[in-house]
């Protein structure tokens, strides 16, 4: 006797609500990649590399961040013949990404079975006022934010994993740990608050009320809360677990530094024992330079990416 | 020289193991290693996060949590884990191992064939069902309770072949999913995804069987 639950997914239709076994399933793939990191991987051979050095899953993408940010233009999905080289090389989750509001390059990615799909602000929007209802699809997506309001209207239109914006291809935290900083002490605030408050900060965020009191109840959002964006060292991403994160994507990090096989076996060492300094100084001991850096404040408003959806 | 500790193993309880209580440590290098312990302080077991050999100290069980068994194993050998979780299962300690946790207690694995810590007979296909969408809910018969046991697939293995002393406990699909021989419990699913509490309190009593026999054998 194999009985299915009628809500359970199957034709994509079925049930999406909240508690659903489609949407437990899509949450379940991002709780299973915690305490790991996800590497921003342009061809098979960085998958390759970045599987043998302990990475938890990888991102397809055209170009790393650093790479959109100096060559400019529009930046899309990346070709389909170098994600299904990807996701035939690796055996670990192939996550990819799609320009915000664009659907069809999510409808493409669906039927391409990508494990994960990342609505970016790193590539150019597709749609600067609606993003995709993410309930729609049976692939799990994730999202960026930069506080907690933007956090749960990705949520509410179903994200089902959260990190922060940070400012991509910077070689810069600054911008991940003002945002993880910012959605944490967001959320302990509410769990503050009076039901007759939360109301009035539900307004002031723009973000569902049955969110802010599930968040106000718990203490912390209801999908997984990572971090990416500037993360270039193995210290970074000590410092954003630390400050909550409970897994790291790493960007142009990697594969723009002098030495990204050490650098990739570093950065996941210290995201696993971000609590233990002396594993973290081991992991860093051997390395070379990292990829350089921008100061973020010297950049204009247009060259932003974490501006980029609301 | 002074020895500086600098990181302590994390303890559910801060005072550290209490008398009479069973103590579980959750290898938490990666994977939900949180859900798992969510359940089991909930069943009353104390839990510990075991990322060195010196977290296993005073396990009663050890927990090898869902996740990448690619990123796992990697970590177990290197931290020394492999070996001291297989010392651990040869004095007759509890292990539960649930999907990547599954894979790495396997003799034989396969799609691709991996290193494993093989301390059941048993050959797993790795993401048997397919990718992500493939992962879903099912409900499927079990010796451990009478109603249907609820099981959560997130690209998931294949039991392919068991040893003949491999007890199948539950089946999904006509394949095993929830198996057991001596010390060592496996799924292929997420019993710990669930509010389900069936799978997690047989483990517990595993755990305490280990403990006792291992008492006496001192």
């Amino acid at each position: 006797m194999q009985a299915k639950k009628p809500n359970g997914s199957g034709n994509g239709h079925g049930g999406k609500a909240k508690g659903s076994n489609e949407w437990r399933v899509k949450v379940g793939l991002a709780e299973m990649l915690k305490g790991g990191v996800i590497m921003d991987v342009t061809n098979a051979e960085q998958a390759r590399i970045a599987e043998k050095a302990g990475a938890c899953a990888v991102m397809a993408l055209e170009r790393v961040p650093s790479d959109i940010r100096k060559e400019g233009g529009v930046a899309r999905m990346a070709s389909i013949k170098v994600i299904r080289e990807i996701m035939k090389t690796v055996t670990i989750p192939v996550m990819a990404k799609v320009r915000i509001g664009h659907f069809s390059e999510a409808e493409v990615l669906q039927a391409l079975e990508v494990d994960f799909i990342d609505e970016s602000e790193v590539l150019t929007p597709a749609d600067e006022e609606n993003h995709i209802w993410k309930h729609d699809y049976r692939v799990p997506f994730v999202c960026g934010a930069r506080n907690l309001g933007e956090a749960v209207r990705r949520i509410a239109e179903g994200a089902a994993m959260i990190r922060t914006k940070g400012e991509a291809g910077s070689g810069n935290v600054v911008e991940a740990v003002r945002h993880m900083r910012t959605i944490v002490s967001q959320m302990k605030k509410l769990t503050t608050l009076r039901d007759d408050e939360l109301m009035r900060e539900a307004k002031e965020m723009g973000a569902p009320l049955d969110l802010i009191r599930e968040i106000a109840k718990t203490g912390k959002l209801p999908v997984p809360n990572f971090s990416a964006g500037g993360i270039a060292t193995p210290a970074d991403a000590a410092l954003v677990r630390k400050l909550g994160a409970e897994a790291v994507f790493v960007g142009s990090g990697i594969f723009k530094s002098s030495d990204p096989d050490a650098r990739a076996k570093a950065i996941v060492k210290a995201t696993t024992h971000f609590e233990d300094p002396k594993a973290i100084l081991e992991a860093c001991e051997e390395l070379g330079e990292a990829m350089p850096g921008i100061d973020v404040r010297q950049l204009e408003e247009k060259d932003l990416l974490s501006t980029r959806g609301w | 020289m002074a020895k500086i500790v600098l990181a302590r193993p994390r303890h559910s309880n801060p005072e550290g193991k209490r008398k009479g209580h069973v103590t579980i440590g959750i290898v938490a290098i990666q994977g939900d290693f949180a859900a798992h312990a969510a359940i089991l302080q909930e069943l009353g077991a104390e839990t510990v996060e075991v990322r060195k050999v010196r977290d296993l100290e005073g396990c009663d069980g050890i927990v090898l949590p869902g996740g990448e068994s690619t990123t796992q194993l990697q970590f177990l050998k290197e931290e020394g884990l492999f070996d001291a979780i297989r010392k651990f299962s040869r004095k007759g300690g509890a292990i539960f191992g649930t999907c990547a946790g599954a894979i790495l207690l396997a003799s034989e694995v396969r799609n691709p064939p991996q290193e494993s810590l093989g301390l059941l007979d048993m050959t797993v296909l790795r993401n048997g069902y397919g990718r992500q969408l493939a992962s879903d809910v099912f409900y499927g018969p079990s010796t451990l309770k009478q109603e249907p046991l609820e099981m959560v697939f997130i690209r998931g293995p294949i039991i392919e072949e068991v040893g003949e002393d491999v007890t199948v406990l539950a089946r999904h699909e006509g394949k095993a999913a929830l198996v057991e021989k001596g010390n060592i419990l496996v799924a292929t699913f997420h019993p710990e995804l669930t509010d389900d509490t069936t799978v997690h309190e047989h483990f517990l009593q595993m755990a305490v069987k280990g403990t006792a026999k291992a008492a006496m054998a001192r």
